[in-house]
Order: structure tokens, then sequence, then C-alpha cells
């Protein structure tokens, strides 16, 4: 992933020839440009807005859109808008550092049970394991055990975003290490990298200049795959009680409490639920976009 | 390759031996109890009771090998006497015994076995059949309006959760038009067409919900993986040496690029008996999904420890069954 | 013959006695009943829950049980014991009930003084984990003295003996089908489990644990012309809130336990016409235990114990300042409907019991719980939260999830909040919370929080148990491996010598003037807050007749009487 955040500096001509591609790729344009509007939305909205996320007006429940509520309010008088906003700086931040987490992790388990033979048995017993292990009561005994360890060390909502991160993050990255290690198991076998081998290319290089570029694409579904995930399972979690504070609104967790008041106020479903596939949307298109710029046989087509 | 499979069993081994031991570990550090769900009314000596009722006082490895004997030696003991009719020994063997039921457990999963091989492994069945040629064709024509409907589809598909669309399936179907159920019937006995043509109405929202979930996953990593091998050279020389393009894509292509496309698939396989917890919950199809999540609630630790272990003997041989498959697929994988 | 018991049952739904008369047993076809809480086992003696209980209810009888007004009425007897008919010995050691004459099981034997007998040995096996056993406590023995008659002796005089063989928590099991199955061996006895044979209305036919249970009509009721049902379906999975909509929207159900949902969802859902929404009260309470001990990490392995009063909470002015904040009629109104109202006691019914000393706190008053903060020296700092000496007034505030809970959490913390105090609000998954496991931090016996939100409520209708809970001993400790059910650890030696009063006092009005001074005293001290009583809600079909739900036994306690409307 540290390929990527380097796409943007300009004065090597492989990147600069990455980002023109990039530039050039209509979905990814349109997907920077939402995720842009979403992003800058949740930073400077709730300056505009001006309203807390938390404060109650118990005259005003279950009210439906106006000037003062643009998206209504919940039913015991808080404002949507405003949660909507204040719940995407956590299910953002939440989604996409927990998917490169759960990222890094893959890659790295997929690459080295793949490339190294002696490796395999053991990374992919480990992910058998994790794949097989009943996640709920792990969650309940990683809460258990680290809770209040890290609320004291960082406070309880820095300290429950590092816990609900590290959760997601180990418990969803062996489908990518299953993914990333079938195509290197195929990679390895084909002539550029045993041509590279037999000029004694040291294995890292190997795996970093021929063997990464070409497993992207998995890398790029399972990673906007799990972005959406981490929203929808961090929302879990709080519903189970694992998750942040019920007054720490997220977008998942709008969703799931709005669900049985979808009849009676739409405006509670809609607008988290729009949030989540537009972000997950253009972050796909993005991945895409990137997945496109960095293919040596596509660029300059 | 049958040398690299018996290996592959052999080892599979110790690796459940030690995956079983691990997961009753974590139960058994779980802060759960099986008394959590009686009234407050109970006083605590009850409870204590209870407790030591359920063999809680004995020390932690004593119940953990109590559990394997029970698990790996009394219970194919009784399925075989079951199949076969024999008696063997005195028929007086402990049997693994939930302890919210107080019933075997092994039961209680058999009851359940058929709701959620209808339900969820249908409507995974349905989401492969729909997501590869969605995946096939979105590639094929990149950047068309079928591959960006494709893309919009499948992506709501993934990130709007199950529980909402489910609702959402109710709301209209049952609610509104009162044309499907949304309790589902586990008592329902398919008999004659009207009976079929009811099991058909109330598993068709539950599979719908699903199918969609697993059709929007699978379809992006066929479209990926399609891509991927589209540029190839292989292609391009296929292509140069004339050959037709459906014969491109369907021979040649879609081989290669099943190849990732089938870990994903295998490594659900084992998920369909895992139940969809969710969607069961939802519809009350009462599978394997509501035994697990109403066991993990009431801390019935056998029940859990059981479930999960069988789930993990299926990740552990559908995992061995893909890579069988690369190997199949790909006969540049070579394992020995 | 027919019972009394059924007679008075039938009587309370006056409306539909001549309707019911003149029907036949198993005349209107199925009944559909929506238990989102699955029941996993017939026998209430090994339960899981409440709805284990109920769910048995329809097969197995007590000898009595409460009325939806709290009366007891005879079941499987002809009359109540009591002191006046001689049921009940002069010395208050014994009680002596005769079973009616001619009562049959549903497999055609007769029901005799032994199987109570037995009863009573198969919960008190020690090896059993019989959960109903607080019931039986303080038995000495039970006896069959014919056939018929059966003598309960008390170790020592009991003011209250209808605790065994009483209301939907102690039913009666046949001797025949359970006398294998005793101690230990009760958990192999799954066929007696799923099938129990019993004196009630229907029968089991098939038992799917956790799933769904399919009852018929008993043919040996006591009741030629009852149940008016031939089968009953009882269902269970999924939510409180689609159980109430396959019932009041799409007509699916018949009836429908617990929708415990928003009020404003319900009402929605009323309006499509297809059912209704039914209410009735008994003894829960959803409040708030203030911690008297301080919870603070720094103490380590001291936290929340005796040796440690809270820096601020064991101030009953400031706890009575926090009370005084709370707008109880918008948690009525926001959470429960017309299923809870404004409650300040602990012990809100029967009405007898009920006190009416402590109404200051059913009206919110910002100004007077202010002013009690100010005049307790607790000023608002620069950041707009109260201290003293130092001390913030910052709480930790649990409970368990629930989506009505959490909504109450966050109006108290606003309320708090403009009053200077602060809050962070915590769930904490139920089986966790309420288990008790002495190895997790987070179950309310430990209560390593200020403050913590649930329900709670006795069983039957004497709260002589209930009010136990707060005496000194019963605080949790680590000594006692956290148990105890005295979680705001309130220690009041007064308290403790009246509690003892009341457990040698007999006769009603005389035991009602000590329950009410037990009950503002806990009110009073600082260590309790109630917010709601809380009735039971169920919601049922309009085509369903009969129903008359009951706050202080079975909600199918009369499901004999449960008939199909014609329109």
């Amino acid at each position: 992933m540290t390929e990527i955040t380097g796409a943007a500096a300009p004065e090597r001509t492989l990147w600069s020839d990455v980002w023109y591609q990039f530039r050039h790729h209509r979905g990814a344009v349109a997907g920077v440009i939402i995720l842009g509007i979403i992003v800058l939305a949740i930073l400077i909205g709730p300056w505009l807005h001006g309203v807390d996320p938390q404060h109650i007006d118990i005259r005003a429940r279950n009210a439906q859109p106006s000037l003062a509520h643009p998206m209504g309010t919940d039913n015991i008088g808080r404002d949507i808008f405003a949660q909507v906003l204040q719940g995407g700086r956590v299910s953002l931040s939440v989604g996409v550092t927990a998917m490169l987490l759960s990222l890094l992790l893959g890659t790295l388990v997929g690459v080295l049970a793949g490339f190294f033979r002696r490796l395999d048995g053991v990374l992919m017993r480990l992910t058998d394991l994790f794949l097989a292990l009943p996640l709920l009561p792990l969650l309940l005994v990683i809460i258990m055990l680290f809770r209040d360890t890290l609320r004291g060390l960082f406070g309880p909502e820095t300290g429950i975003f590092l816990l609900i991160v590290f959760i997601i993050g180990i418990t969803s990255w062996m489908q990518t290490a299953r993914i990333v290690r079938g195509d290197v198991l195929t990679l390895k076998e084909q002539e550029f990298v045993l041509a590279a081998r037999s000029i004694g290319t040291p294995s890292h290089r190997i795996i970093l200049r021929h063997v990464l570029p070409n497993i992207l694409s998995p890398i790029m579904v399972s990673a906007t795959l799990g972005v959406a995930n981490a929203i929808i399972t961090e929302s879990a979690l709080s519903f189970l009680g694992l998750g942040f504070p019920s007054d720490f609104p997220t977008w998942g967790r709008l969703l799931f409490d709005g669900a049985n008041f979808m009849m009676l106020n739409p405006a509670r479903v809609i607008w988290p639920g729009l949030a989540i596939s537009l972000t997950v949307l253009s972050i796909n298109f993005i991945g895409d976009g990137l997945r496109d710029a960095l293919d040596p046989r596509i660029r300059g087509r | 390759m049958l040398t690299y499979t018996l290996r592959r069993l052999f080892f599979a081994i110790p690796t459940l031996l030690v995956i079983s031991f691990l997961i009753f570990a974590l139960l058994d550090l779980s802060p759960g109890d099986p008394t959590s769900n009686l009234p407050l009314t109970i006083p605590p000596e009850v409870r204590e009771q209870i407790r030591q009722s359920f063999g809680l006082g004995e020390p932690f490895m004593v119940r953990y090998l109590k559990w394997l004997h029970q698990f790996s030696i009394n219970e194919p003991l009784n399925v075989l006497e079951q199949m076969t009719g024999w008696t063997i020994g005195d028929g007086g063997r402990m049997r693994v015994i939930s302890w919210q039921t107080r019933s075997p457990v092994v039961d209680l999963i058999a009851e359940r076995l058929p709701q959620t091989l209808w339900v969820v492994g249908l409507s995974y069945l349905l989401g492969i059949l729909i997501a590869v040629p969605i995946g096939v064709l979105s590639a094929w024509k990149q950047y068309s309006w079928f591959d960006q409907f494709g893309t919009f589809f499948a992506m709501v598909g993934y990130s709007v959760p199950t529980f909402f669309t489910g609702l959402v399936f109710i709301m209209i179907f049952s609610v509104h038009l009162g044309w499907l159920p949304m309790i589902y019937d586990t008592n329902l006995k398919v008999t004659d067409l009207a009976s079929f043509w009811l099991q058909v109405k109330q598993m068709a929202m539950p599979v719908m919900v699903l199918a969609l979930y697993n059709a929007g996953q699978i379809s992006r990593f066929m479209r990926a993986s399609m891509l991927d091998n589209l540029n190839q050279d292989y292609v391009r020389t296929a292509r140069a040496k004339g050959m037709g393009e459906s014969k491109v894509l369907l021979v040649h292509v879609l081989r290669n690029s099943l190849i990732p496309v089938v870990t994903v698939i295998a490594i659900g396989v084992p998920q369909i008996f895992g139940g969809a917890i969710i969607t069961e919950q939802i519809f009350r199809v009462n599978g394997l999904g509501q035994l697990l999540i109403s066991g993990i609630q009431g801390t019935d630790i056998p029940l859990v420890q059981t479930l999960t272990f069988i789930f993990a003997i299926l990740i552990v041989l559908f995992n061995l069954i893909a890579d069988l498959l690369y190997g199949i697929l790909d006969p540049r994988i070579r394992y020995d | 013959m027919i019972s009394r018991g059924i007679f008075l049952g039938a009587a309370a739904a006056s409306a539909l006695c001549a309707n019911a008369a003149l029907a036949e047993r198993g005349s209107d076809g199925q009944l559909n009943i929506l238990y989102w809480q699955a029941v996993s086992t017939m026998n209430p003696y090994l339960s899981n829950g409440t709805k284990d209980i109920e769910g048995a209810s329809l097969v197995l009888e007590p000898l009595a049980r409460f009325d939806p007004e709290g009366n007891l009425v005879p079941y499987l007897v002809d009359e109540i014991p009591t002191r006046e008919n001689g049921g009940i010995s002069e010395d208050l050691t014994s009680i002596t009930w005769v079973l009616s004459e001619g009562l049959l099981w549903s497999d055609g034997s007769p029901v005799t003084a032994e199987d109570v007998v037995f009863t009573w040995q198969y919960c008190t096996d020690p090896a059993g984990g019989c959960s109903q056993a607080s019931n039986f406590a303080g038995i000495e023995t039970v006896e069959a003295l014919d056939a018929r008659t059966v003598k309960v002796t008390f170790e020592k005089p009991t003011p209250y003996p209808y605790g065994a063989f009483v209301s939907v928590e102690a039913p009666v099991l046949q001797k025949a089908q359970f006398a294998d199955c005793l101690g230990a061996k009760a958990a192999e006895c799954t066929e007696a489990n799923f099938n129990p044979i019993g004196t009630g209305p229907f029968v089991v036919t098939e038992f799917k644990a956790n799933d769904v249970i399919t009852l018929a009509a008993n043919p040996n009721y006591r009741d030629a012309a009852k149940p008016a049902f031939a089968n009953v379906v009882l269902k269970g999975g999924g939510d409180a809130a689609s159980a109430a909509r396959s019932v009041l929207e799409t007509g699916e159900f018949d009836y429908a336990w617990n929708p415990q949902v928003e009020p404003e969802i319900l009402a929605q859902m009323e309006a499509a016409g297809k059912g209704e929404i039914l209410a009735a009260f008994g003894s829960l309470v959803e409040r708030i235990h203030v911690n008297q001990t301080d919870p603070n990490p720094a103490l380590g392995a001291e936290r929340s114990t005796v040796g440690h009063p809270h820096p601020f909470l064991s101030d009953p002015q400031v706890v009575k300042a926090l009370s005084l904040a709370i707008d109880r009629e918008i948690l009525v109104e926001t959470g429960y409907g017309a299923g809870g109202r404004v409650t300040c006691n602990l012990i809100p019914a029967p009405e007898i019991n009920a006190s009416t000393n402590n109404d200051w706190c059913k009206a919110q008053d910002m100004e007077e719980a202010a002013r009690l903060l100010d005049e307790a020296g607790w000023v608002k700092g620069g950041d707009g939260i109260r201290a003293k000496d130092g001390v913030r007034m910052s709480l930790l505030f649990q409970t368990s999830t629930s989506s009505v809970r959490q909504a109450a959490q966050a109006l108290i913390k606003q309320w708090w909040g403009e009053l200077g105090v602060e809050a962070e609000l915590r769930q904490i998954d139920g089986s966790v919370f309420f288990g008790g496991d002495p190895g997790s931090p987070d179950t309310m016996q430990k209560f390593y929080a200020d403050m913590e939100e649930f329900a709670n409520e006795f069983s039957g209708t004497d709260p002589e148990a209930y009010l136990g809970d707060w005496v000194c001993s019963g605080i949790p400790s680590p000594e006692t491996q956290w148990q105890g059910s005295n979680f705001s650890r309130f220690c009041e030696p007064e308290y403790d010598a009246l509690f003892v009063e009341l457990g040698r006092t007999a006769g009603a009005e005389a035991r009602a003037a000590i329950i009410i001074k037990l009950n503002d005293m806990i009110v009073n001290s600082g260590a309790f807050i109630p917010l709601v009583h809380r009735g039971r809600i169920s919601v049922k079909s309009n085509t369903l007749g009969g129903v008359d739900l009951n706050p202080w036994d079975s909600e199918l306690w009369n499901a004999a009487d449960w008939y199909r409307v014609k329109s």
C-alpha cells in the first residue's frame, strides 16, 4: 500500500505516468470528487450546521425535514443531519483504517504463504484458525481484556477507536490472505518471475517489483469491500455494546437504529444508507482507476 | 497430487486439535454466563447450583477432554448406530448436551440443517449463478453501461446491510402487497405442488436478500480477475490466431480467471453451514445461524463449541478443496 | 366437575362467558403464538428464562396461581388454604393443600398427592440445578397425607407460605414420567423435558427446541368444552419489532409476547387495524442503582467495595438532586407508551404495598435540583461541571444494550448535563451484564461504574425476598465471588432490623405497613433512583378473544379460555 500513497509524487516519471492515467479515468475522477465532497462535508459541515449531534430537543421528536432540521430528527429529538455529519467522521476513519490494517495483514500473510513454501503450511493453518474462531466470544474476550487499559491510556473515545479498528482488522484479513496466496502461487511459476529469480534477484525485490503489482486487482476489490464491511461491522459492534457509546453516532448505527422507524421517518434510513453506499461506490471507482493506472499493460493504451 | 492430499489430510488432525482447544479456551475465558437470561428474582445460590449441574465446577482440562471424548468418539458411534442399526457397547455413552435445552447438540444440529441448507445454500448458489455472468460481461465490456450498472448493483448490494434489505423486502412484499409470508414455517413439509409453492413463497425473501449480498461480493472478484486476464499476452495471441471471441473468453480467460474466484467461493461454503445469522433472525428461518447466536447469547458452551468446531472442520476441508482446484485449473501450480 | 379456578378464570373474562360456554373443544382450529425469544425447554424447572416458563404453562399447572389482579385463585385444588379455613397451621409452620377430585393427567392417569411430593423432591435435588429452587426454600418436608392431601412443613414459621406449587414458576410434574430424572439425570431426560405430561389445556405434539412447538388440545382436560383451539403453534425467534408486525400488520400470528419497541412504532402498526396492544402492570420497575462505593480504577482490587464510600453519590442529597432532574413523563412517552407509568417507588404494586410518600419525584424540578447541589457545596467550575474539593461530578453510567435504554440514557445524560453533572454512557451485552461471571469487569454485581440502569421485579405478589436483596449481607464483594443482589451496596442496620421483623409478621395490613417503610428507606437513601413502572405488554389479533393479560403469572395463564372471534 505504500506505493499507492506515493502515487501523487510528480518527480518520478513512473508515478507521473500513473497520475496521468488516473486523471483520465472518468470513474476514478468521479469517485475522487464524490469522496472529496463527503470528506469536506463531514469536516466543515458540523461547523456550518452548528447543531450539537447529541443535543436533544424533546419537543421536536420524530420531526420531518425542515429548515432547522434538514433531515428531520430522531425519536428523542436529536438532529439527524448533525448526526450523519458527526457519524461520517467516525465511520470513515474506522472504515478506512480498519480496511488498511486488514489489507496489510492479509497481503503480508498471503504473499509470504504463497511465495515461501516453507511458511505456507503454518500461515494457512493460522488463517484456518482465524476463520474458525467464533467472532462474538472473541470480541467479548478482547473487550474484557483490553478496554479498560486502552481507555486509561488514550481516553474513552480514542481508546475505543483503536480497539474497534484492531478488532475489525484482525478478524477480516483471512479472505484477502487466501486470495492473495492463490494469485501468488500462480504468479510464482510465471516466466517473468522465474526469469527474475534466475538472474539472482533477491526475494524481497521479486515480491515488491514483480509480484505485488500483479496482484493489485484482488487487493483493490478487497479494499473496497473491506471499507463497506468495516462500516457495517462497526455498527454491529455498537449494537452489541462492544463499540462506541450509544450517544456517539456512526453511519452504521444510525441506519440500524433508524430501521424500525423507516415508515415513520424515512429520512432516518435514507441518508445514512446513501452515505455508506456513496462512500463505498466512490472508493470502488477510485480503486478501479488506481488498478488501471498501475497496470503496465493498460497504461498508455 | 494424491500424496499431497493425504499429507494435508494427515496434518489436518493436529491442526483441528489445536483449533478445538483454542475455541474451548476462548469460550471458557469469555465473560458470559449460562444463567444470564434467568429472571433476576432467581437468587445467587440457585444460580451457583445450576452452574455446578453443568459441570462448571470441574477444572478446565477435564471439561475439555470430556467434550473431546464425547464429540470425537461417542457422537460418531451414535451416528453409526443409527445408520446401521447395530448396538455398540452398552448404550450408556455420554453425549454432548446443550445447556439451554438439555438435549443432545447433534440432534439440534440435525433438526436445523435442512432449512439452513435450503435457504442459505440456495441463495449462495443463486448468488454465484448471478455473479459469474455479471462479472464476465462487466469485464468484457468494461465501462459500458452494463458494467456501470453491474458495479452499482454489486456495490449497493454489498454495502447495504442485510438487516436493512430484509426489512425493506418485508415492508414491500408482506405488509403492502401481502404476497409473501414474513415468518418462515419450519414445520412445512413439501408433499405436493401446493405445499411446494408455499415453500417457494416462504423462501423467496430470505434467499433474495442473501443472494443479493453474495452476488455483490463475488461479481466484483470475478470482474477484477477477468480484467487481469484479458490483458495478458496469451489472450492477444489467441485473438491474433483468429480464435472466436466467445471461445477466447469462455475457454481461456474464464478458466484462468476462476482461480481467485474459486478461493472466494470455497471460503464461503463453510459459511453456508454457519448460516446467515441476521437473515435467519429477520425471517425466523431458525437454522444453524440462529442456533449459534442463541447459544452464544445464552453462553451455551457445549453447543457453541460443537457448532464452531464443525465449521472449523469444514473450513479446513474446503480450503484443501480450493487448493486442489487450483492445481486442476492451473497446471503450473505444483505442490510437491 | 368444574373446578372453581377455571370458573373464576372464565368469570374474569365475563363478556365472553356465554360464547365460551357454547363452544366445543377444538372447534376453533389453530392458534398462532409468537415469542421472539424462542422456547428452549418445556420443563420450567430447567428453564433459562421467562419464555420457557410461559411456554410450559400451556401444559403444566400449579395448585394455585395469580389472576390479573394479583389474587390467588385455586387451579388443581378447590380452595386456597388460609389460617381461617385451617389450611395453614396456627403456628405458621405448615400448609395443607387438598387436590380437586377426579383430576387426570393428559395421559389419562389420575393426579395424586404423590405427584406433588415428587415435584418437591425433583426441584430440591442439589445435583439437578433446578432454577426454581428458591420457591421451595425453607421447606422441611412435603408429605402425602392421603391420595388427595399434601402437607408442606416449613423449617420455621413462614407468614407467606405460597411459594411452592403456586404460580407459573412451580407447577406440578407427573411422578411416573420424571421418576428416573432426579438429580444429575435431569438433563438426560430430553424426551420428558420436551414433552411433559400435564394437566393444562394443551399437550405437546412436536417440540423443536428454540424454534417451534406444536401442541394439541388435551383430551383429558377437566373442562369438556375447553380449550376452544384444537392446535397451538408456539413459534420463536427474531426480534421484538417484527413480532409485533406479524400480528398487527400482516396478521400471520394471533398473539405476540413482549414487543418491547418504541411506542410510536407500535402505535403506527396498530393503526393498520388488524390487532391491538395490551398492557398490564405488575411489579417491574425500570430503575437506576447508585453505587454507594467508589468504582475508581485506581483502587485496584478494592474498587466498588464497602471500604471506600463514593466521593459524592453517597450523599443522599446529591442523588435526590439527580433524581429530581429526570423528567419521568418523557421517559415513559419515548420508551414505553401505554406500557409504562411514572413511579417513585421500589415496590409499585400491588396497591396495598405501594407507598405514596415519595411523590416529590413525579415532576421534574431543575431549580430545586440545582439548589440542592449548591447547598451541598457543589459549584460549577469553568468547564460547566460541578466540583467540590477537587472532585468533579463526572460519572460512568452503564446499562445493558437495548434501544429503549439507550434513548433513556441519552435523555438522562442531557438533563444531568444541564445540572452540571457529566456522564459517560456505556452499554454492555446482556449476557455479560446480567451474567455475573466474576472474571468479567462488566457485570451488574461488580458494578465498576457509578450508576447502572436495568429493570427488576419480584415473583408473585409478596416482595419479602425482593426486599431481602437490600440487607448489608447481600453486598457483592471479592470475598463472595461478587455474588449478592445488593447491587447498590446499601447498608443500613435499621433496615436490616425492620426486614427481620417483616419475616415474623403475618397479615396483609401489618406486612404492608412494614413493606412501605422499607420501600421509603431505600428510595430516600440515595442508593436507588426509580424511573418507570413498566407493564407487561403484548399484542393480539382482533380475531382472538378471551385474552386477559396477567402481569403476576403466565401471560398464557387462561389459554383454555381463548377463542376465535367470529365476524
